[in-house]
């Protein structure tokens, strides 16, 4: 086992590295100077030339990286144009917002994909299984901005059940963040519960056609329990292994979610610093989203390999 | 010879039988999903809207007209006019040029840079496979809206910019479906006849190997499509992708935004537009993953 967690995390090693370059070279190849980037078309020369040295875009490309990456190793990953403050500071303010979000979200998509995965696998094609595939469908293909202001629209303007936007800290008034989280939630959730519910089906309806299963039949197991304790267990090992995925469509929608309901989270963070050609702030959003993914990733591939051995096994032989 | 007639029919005439292998019989196993032949109808109704879309709007989505501002639906405008009068169905069918243009540029552009990676990846293997498969590790360790609101951002505002940006960001994905279908195929004993009759690596890949690879690629496209669809309306509706006064559903959905309790049908139809759209493309690529996968027979 931890000559397979070492192989993992050396192999990560690459990925990062090279992550770490297209994020570089997302700002520092695009044509033009990056410091006029940086300072804005209406700066003067003397402003856009300090910001030239002060860069170091006077030296070669391959050198200016080594000290950037340097500096992101060592958590400095520059400081906001608009504002001055560090990068990693404003990332971390923000950040347990949008993980309040993603968790509210993840469960409003579990409890809604996992019966209605496990129902429509159960109930293979019957009206059951035909209507939640279609409804998991239209989940996947709904654009979550429009759902989020048609949501806005019927339970704020018209109902006035639930606040339009906005965001209160849960230790201040925690009714009112419930409130405030529920359609953000609802819309960030709706594509992954659609997800993870088609996905649990395929891997229910595997599992459910195995010899175990049978034989727990045989054995005059009820329903229930054969469907909770002996396939969903093994159907979800699938699932689960697609939280790294998840992670970036929660943090992709995020971006959507947080922009329309006022949610200041690193989502809306990205978009605000992308309008206003904030370029370290938006380097340092895109490039933490890709190393958090990396480590779920990783995580997930480890915790998998303890679920299920034999993918340790087939890797360690390879 | 007067056959019909002469003898008493009994049951119903028996039908041709149905082919096994060819067009026909993909014709025949897509149209058993009626889910997937309602796809096709709705993708086939958005394609003749935006070709048609002068012919067929009932007027000009780009003038204003002071006098019908925020009309709600009624017969002269069946889905109301905007904040400058402008009639919102004749948006939408001129909106369908622009996301139909993005969905096919984007994963145009993907597959023009994908495919051959892929392929040339899982034939010679090697370095480059090792440096391609890095890459692709990490360009899909971005959260895809991410990475396209950041290269949108850097290459500037428009829709052109907007389906470049889609466009690289999809290419990762297929490189890898390609490669996975080079790497299958290229053990196959038709390759190794080609090979054994002194056909070149180049002749072997794009004569040989694609046409046999071509099935997922196919399912891939649809399902990109639609993935590209909401894209650009996303990258529009945040004021990144095609900009006013081009007719484009989601940056109608971005001004509807404030116009919500006054006039409800500005947001609606775009939606609903993209929604339709968007579900039709996934159902198309759902039933053509039907007929294409053998695993699913």
């Amino acid at each position: 086992m931890t000559r397979y967690i070492a192989r993992r995390l050396l192999l990560t090693i690459p990925v990062l590295f090279l992550v770490s370059l297209i994020v570089f070279a997302l700002i520092n190849l695009i044509p033009g100077d990056p410091a006029l980037l940086f300072v804005g078309g209406e700066a003067g020369k003397e402003a856009v030339e300090a910001l030239r040295k002060q860069m170091g875009l006077d030296r070669p490309m391959a050198v200016r990286y080594l000290f950037w990456l340097g500096r992101v190793v060592r958590g400095d990953l520059g400081k906001s144009v608009r504002d001055g403050r560090p990068v990693l500071d404003v990332l971390l303010l923000k950040l347990p917002v949008t993980v309040e979000l993603a968790v509210v979200a993840l469960t409003v998509a579990w409890t809604i994909a996992i019966p209605a995965g496990v129902l429509a696998a159960w109930k293979r094609q019957t009206a059951v299984d035909y209507t939640a595939t279609t409804v998991a469908l239209a989940g996947i293909s709904i654009p979550n901005f429009w759902l989020g202001i048609m949501l806005i629209y019927l339970f704020a303007v018209n109902l006035r059940w639930l606040p339009p936007s906005g965001y209160i800290e849960p230790w201040i008034d925690p009714a009112r963040n419930l409130k405030l989280m529920i359609m953000p939630a609802t819309v960030l959730g709706t594509a992954l519960a659609a997800l993870v519910m088609r996905l649990l089906r395929s891997s229910m309806l595997e599992v459910l056609g195995t010899e175990f299963i049978r034989t727990a039949q045989a054995k005059g197991l009820s329903d229930r329990i054969v469907i909770v304790k002996h396939a969903l267990k093994n159907a979800m090992i699938p699932v689960a292994t697609v939280m790294g995925l998840q992670l970036g469509g929660l943090l992709g929608g995020a971006v959507i979610t947080e922009t329309i309901f006022a949610v200041p989270g690193v989502g809306r963070l990205a978009i605000e610093s992308i309008l206003t050609r904030d370029y370290p702030m938006v380097q340092g959003v895109v490039l933490f989203s890709a190393t958090a993914i990396v480590f779920v990733n990783f995580t997930v591939d480890v915790l998998y390999s303890a679920l299920d051995p034999r993918i340790r096994l087939v890797e360690e032989k390879a | 010879m007067a056959r019909d007639g002469a003898l008493p029919r009994i049951g119903r005439p028996r039908a041709a039988p149905l082919p096994t292998v060819g067009f026909r019989y993909f014709l025949h196993r897509y149209a058993r999903n009626r889910l997937a032949l309602v796809g096709l109808w709705v993708v086939g109704l958005v394609i003749l809207a935006a070709a048609f879309a002068p012919a067929v709007a009932p007027g000009d989505p780009t003038k204003p007209d002071f006098v019908n501002l925020l009309a709600s639906p009624s017969r002269g405008h069946l889905f109301g006019t905007d904040d400058l009068g402008r009639d919102i169905l004749s948006r939408i069918i001129f909106g369908a040029r622009t996301s139909l243009a993005a969905g096919i540029i984007s994963v145009g552009i993907a597959m023009a840079v994908g495919l051959p990676l892929g392929l040339m990846s899982g034939y010679f293997r090697g370095p480059l496979d090792n440096f391609l498969m890095r890459l692709t590790d990490a360009l899909l360790s971005f959260p895809f809206l991410v990475l396209a609101l950041a290269i949108a951002a850097v290459l500037g505002t428009g829709l052109t910019k907007a389906m470049i940006a889609i466009g690289i960001v999809f290419t990762p994905g297929f490189i890898r479906l390609s490669r996975a279908q080079v790497l299958s195929e290229r053990e196959r004993t038709y390759v190794e006849a080609a090979r054994a009759l002194g056909a070149s690596d180049r002749r072997i890949i794009w004569r040989h190997i694609l046409p046999n690879s071509l099935s997922p690629v196919l399912v891939q496209s649809s399902l990109a499509m639609a993935a590209a669809i909401t894209a650009e309306a996303t990258l529009s509706f945040l004021g990144l992708g095609t900009q006013p006064p081009t007719p484009s559903w989601g940056s109608m959905l971005n001004i509807a935004q404030a116009y919500l309790g006054k006039a409800p049908w500005m947001a609606l139809w775009p939606g609903l537009a993209i929604f339709m759209t968007v579900l039709s493309l996934n159902l198309v690529g759902d039933g053509l993953r039907e007929v294409l996968d053998p695993r699913l027979r």
